[in-house]
């Protein structure tokens, strides 16, 4: 007889909590795409894209209207590490649109690279240009399509890319076919021995480990970039051997300036790229053969 | 309505067969995605074109399977549709990427790349797999009045096999296994379901054989 009573606190319970995160901020749009739910919130004069609002996913991204330069989330800031590695770059891939403030950037640095950006989700397209200020100019290109027979291509099209951000795990589904080592070589496969590949990957579960032992094994020596304040983990890294810590001060030193109006606290990145393994080398890599990353993530 | 060949294997024997091709139908349908997601990615469209592919292939086999049944139902085609099937799974494994790699250089919309992908890759196995349910039924059937009977049976049991498949492969398969481990997995046990229908085929041909000489001594 108290079941009903125990079912329905427990639904008031989830459903409070679930609102809680977006009470105070308007909708100001809502869209239900082939892949996500997108919502847009804004809350004075912030403007946030998010994904999957009911089962509680985090904000995707964010933009100050009033400041559209500056970089609200620490990730999106720390994309632009790999600057210590390539400081650049002609042409530049970004694998995940989300509210487009990683190649909108890029666009401001270096108004001469060619930019390509790969979105699997036509609707985040719209979403990003109607309420993020996106826009595709004459070097910079969306085209929607999975990231992964995208690389592909372009590798059988011998194209390649000084700087590769991939940032297509945002999100509460992992395309599992983005993490394998076969992925990894075909990314290894339209890289420079100079280009640099900056990944925004898991922190978290299991899945940390396995990531990390795939991406050792076909990269060698890595940067792991980690920052207290977020969840994310960065992985830095390059065909060439990675070069020391006082060529990253250095570079870090020359961009201060140039990355102060996005907000990208630069000079304090280089002590936080660490190469040392703090993952267990023992777990399995994974392969298009095994790639199970979306129940690795929940155990 | 006369007894012939189909009483050589007992139904408990076909149903559980059926629930094994049910299972395997499904287990090589949820890893399609993964064989195909290397050259098409995974979006809506790769699984549109695999479950498109898997109904149409099981739709003609049901055809195909219905009419075979219609002539001299034998134990040894019903065999044959596992051993069959089991054959055709295996370039699935060791052709999966001479049969991709034309097809994602010849078409640059994912859509129509995973569809031929997934014609070339399962609709042969898929629709002899198809064949063996409305075979199944005519090997249970022994008179008109049960026939719908035995119909529903079958396809509950192979549909039960189908919902394990399913939930098997996505929950636990892909985590301990390997994509060609869980296939080949596959493929032994449908050439192990076959051999199990000819062994009993023979079997019960020798008891019916002794059964009957005993008979006529009596």
């Amino acid at each position: 007889m108290r079941k009903p009573a125990v079912f329905a606190s427990a639904i008031s319970f989830i459903l409070s909590s679930a609102l809680a995160g977006v009470v105070t901020a308007e909708t100001i749009h809502e869209e239900r795409s082939k892949y996500r739910d997108i919502t847009v919130t804004e809350v004075g004069n912030r403007r946030c894209l998010l994904f999957n609002v009911h089962r509680g996913d985090r904000n995707q991204t964010c933009v100050l209207i009033n400041d559209k330069q500056r970089l609200v989330f620490d990730y999106t800031r720390m994309s632009f590490a790999g600057l210590l590695l390539n400081d650049r770059p002609d042409s530049i891939l970004v694998i995940g649109l989300g509210g487009g403030s990683i190649p909108l950037t890029f666009a401001d640095l270096f108004p001469n690279a060619r930019i390509d950006v790969v979105e699997i989700d036509e609707a985040v397209v719209n979403v990003a240009e109607e309420f993020f200020f996106f826009e595709e100019t004459k070097n910079m290109t969306v085209f929607v399509d999975d990231g992964r027979p995208f690389i592909k291509r372009a590798g059988i099209r011998r194209e390649k890319y000084d700087y590769i951000v991939l940032d297509a795990f945002s999100g509460d589904y992992i395309p599992e076919h983005m993490l394998t080592r076969e992925f990894l070589d075909e990314v290894r496969n339209i890289m420079r021995p100079e280009s640099v590949l900056v990944a925004n990957t898991f922190s978290t579960s299991r899945l940390y480990d396995h990531e990390s032992v795939t991406y050792q094994r076909a990269f060698g020596e890595f940067f792991n970039f980690k920052l207290p304040t977020t969840g994310n983990r960065i992985i830095i890294t390059q065909l060439e051997p990675l070069p020391p810590r006082a060529q990253l001060v250095e570079r870090a030193q020359s961009f201060a300036d140039r990355l102060e109006k996005y907000g990208v606290p630069i000079l304090r990145y280089p002590s936080r790229l660490s190469t040392r393994v703090d993952w267990d080398m023992s777990r399995r890599q994974l392969t298009d053969q095994y790639a199970p990353a979306n129940l690795l993530r929940g155990n | 309505m006369s007894d012939n060949s189909s009483s050589t294997v007992p139904r408990a024997i076909v149903a559980a067969m059926a629930f094994a091709s049910g299972f395997c139908i499904m287990t090589v349908e949820m890893l399609g995605a993964r064989i195909l997601s290397p050259y098409f990615g995974g979006s809506l469209s790769v699984w549109g074109s695999i479950i498109t592919i898997f109904m149409l292939a099981l739709a003609l086999g049901y055809l195909w399977g219905g009419k075979l049944s219609a002539r001299k139902p034998s134990a040894i085609t019903f065999a044959g549709f596992f051993i069959g099937a089991a054959v055709f799974f295996i370039p699935i494994i060791v052709l999966s990427d001479a049969i991709m790699e034309p097809i994602f250089l010849a078409l640059e919309d994912p859509r129509y790349g995973s569809l031929f992908a997934a014609i070339f890759l399962f609709f042969i196995p898929t629709s002899i797999l198809g064949m063996i349910s409305p075979y199944a039924v005519r090997l249970m059937v022994r008179n008109e009045a049960h026939s719908g009977q035995m119909a529903g049976l079958l396809y509950f049991i192979s549909t039960l096999g189908s919902a394990a498949g399913t939930l098997g492969t996505s929950f636990y398969l892909v985590l301990w296994f390997e994509v060609n481990q869980i296939l080949w997995g596959a493929i032994f046990t449908l050439l192990l379901a076959g051999l199990v229908v000819l062994a009993a085929h023979y079997y019960g041909e020798d008891k019916v054989r002794t059964h009957t000489e005993a008979v006529n001594r009596a």
